[in-house]
């Protein structure tokens, strides 16, 4: 029932996300960051349900799958159905997630399953445990300062490039290096 | 970090995405891929050497037809398999139509042939080493096409292996059969295939760890 309710809110907004993403990918920006806004809120309630045992990790897995969507934006097909590619996007990423726990429980006993200890995510905040800024941290700097300037302080190419010494090709494509590197950091922390 | 503070960094900056990547990709893949089987044919076995009356034969179009539709119709399972959500249902059936065609030619050929030829139209004379140099030959493609994958984002990571398997063996069967001087639909529809299969079955065990992202 509840599940019914969740696709049917998606295919309601099918059509405008979709809108949103075709506009992004063409390059408005605005459009591009409604269309990420929504989508969060979209996926916190598709993870929510899918890991009702684990809620401590649905704001990590939020962000991991934002991360994911965002760096193979390049793969959505405009013929394609949104929702189809956002969920198989966001369970590869569960399965993923559920992997690499399943693996780490089998060395460590889940202590925190057994004591009760609290849930932090009883508290519907949007704050993720994860700290992607300390992961940015330890990206090296040509993919670290393209990130900082541009994505973070709104700085354009040429501006980064000006202030990093680098050329404007050098820094697209540490920004772009750089969040695939984030992402492969999350996979391989745990 | 906050969520919202993440989709602002994310969105800040994002720029236009370069249409149709899918597709640039594979066609990289494919041209560097068949480059690679083509100087490895070349150098290491050559052309047959009766390649200019062989153009002649239908046979020969035939053998080529069948590698070429099942080229294409893997390219599809791959170019599918790359990107997440896209629906699968017609890549069986596509994939089935080339091998059903030449199963049903060579049921015919040996249904024509007599009893004491029949050994002779399904192995040939070249069945024990074919399969290994289709094997061979579909190594550069092999490559390629796992490179093309890694910039896209498979989801099922075994699926996709087997698919990037296929698609390079058919891409190396292609360039073999220019070497190959078996004409025989029976030989075709087992030897060329078997050969296909051995880089799926390598594809479909490295696909989770070469695909991951």
């Amino acid at each position: 029932m509840q599940r019914m309710q969740e696709t049917g809110r998606l295919d309601a907004g099918e059509g405008r996300l979709r809108n949103l993403l075709i506009r992004g990918l063409a390059g408005d920006e605005t459009a591009y960051h409604a269309f990420l806004r929504e989508l969060s809120a979209h996926l916190r309630a598709f993870l929510r349900r899918r890991l009702v045992r684990l809620p401590d990790e649905v704001e990590d897995l939020v962000q991991e799958s934002l991360l994911a969507i965002h760096n193979q934006r390049h793969t959505y097909d405009a013929g394609q159905p949104l929702t189809a590619w956002v969920h198989a996007i966001a369970k590869y990423k569960l399965v993923d997630l559920l992997r690499r726990r399943a693996r780490r429980d089998l060395l460590n006993d889940p202590l925190d399953d057994e004591l009760g200890l609290a849930s932090a995510a009883e508290t519907d905040a949007a704050d993720a445990r994860r700290d992607l800024g300390k992961l940015l941290e330890q990206l090296p700097e040509r993919q670290r300062l393209p990130i900082v300037h541009m994505k973070l302080e709104g700085l354009s190419v040429a501006e980064t490039a000006r202030l990093t010494g680098m050329s404007e090709s050098a820094v697209k494509v540490g920004v772009h290096r750089g969040l695939k590197a984030l992402a492969a950091k999350i996979r391989g922390e745990k | 970090m906050r969520t919202d503070d993440l989709v602002t960094m994310l969105a800040t900056g994002a720029g236009a995405v370069q249409p149709n990547q899918a597709a640039r990709r594979y066609a990289a893949a494919l041209g560097w891929g068949a480059l690679g089987a083509a100087l490895l044919m070349v150098t290491l076995l050559g052309p047959r050497p009766d390649l200019a009356a062989a153009i002649l034969l239908p046979m020969f179009w035939v053998k080529l037809a069948f590698v070429a539709c099942f080229a294409a119709a893997s390219l599809l399972a791959a170019s599918r398999l790359s990107r997440p959500g896209l629906s699968l249902a017609r890549v069986p059936g596509v994939l089935a139509a080339p091998v059903l065609a030449i199963w049903l030619l060579a049921a015919i050929a040996l249904a024509r042939a007599e009893p004491t030829q029949r050994a002779g139209l399904f192995f040939g004379e070249t069945w024990n080493s074919c399969p290994f140099l289709i094997a061979m030959l579909s190594a550069p493609a092999f490559v390629a096409v796992v490179w093309a994958m890694r910039g896209l984002a498979p989801t099922r990571l075994r699926l996709a292996g087997a698919a990037a398997g296929l698609l390079s063996g058919a891409v190396g069967t292609l360039v073999y059969s220019l070497h190959c001087p078996e004409l025989e639909a029976p030989f075709i529809g087992f030897w060329y295939l078997l050969g296909m299969l051995i880089p799926t079955a390598v594809g479909t065990l490295l696909g989770p760890r070469l695909l991951r992202w």
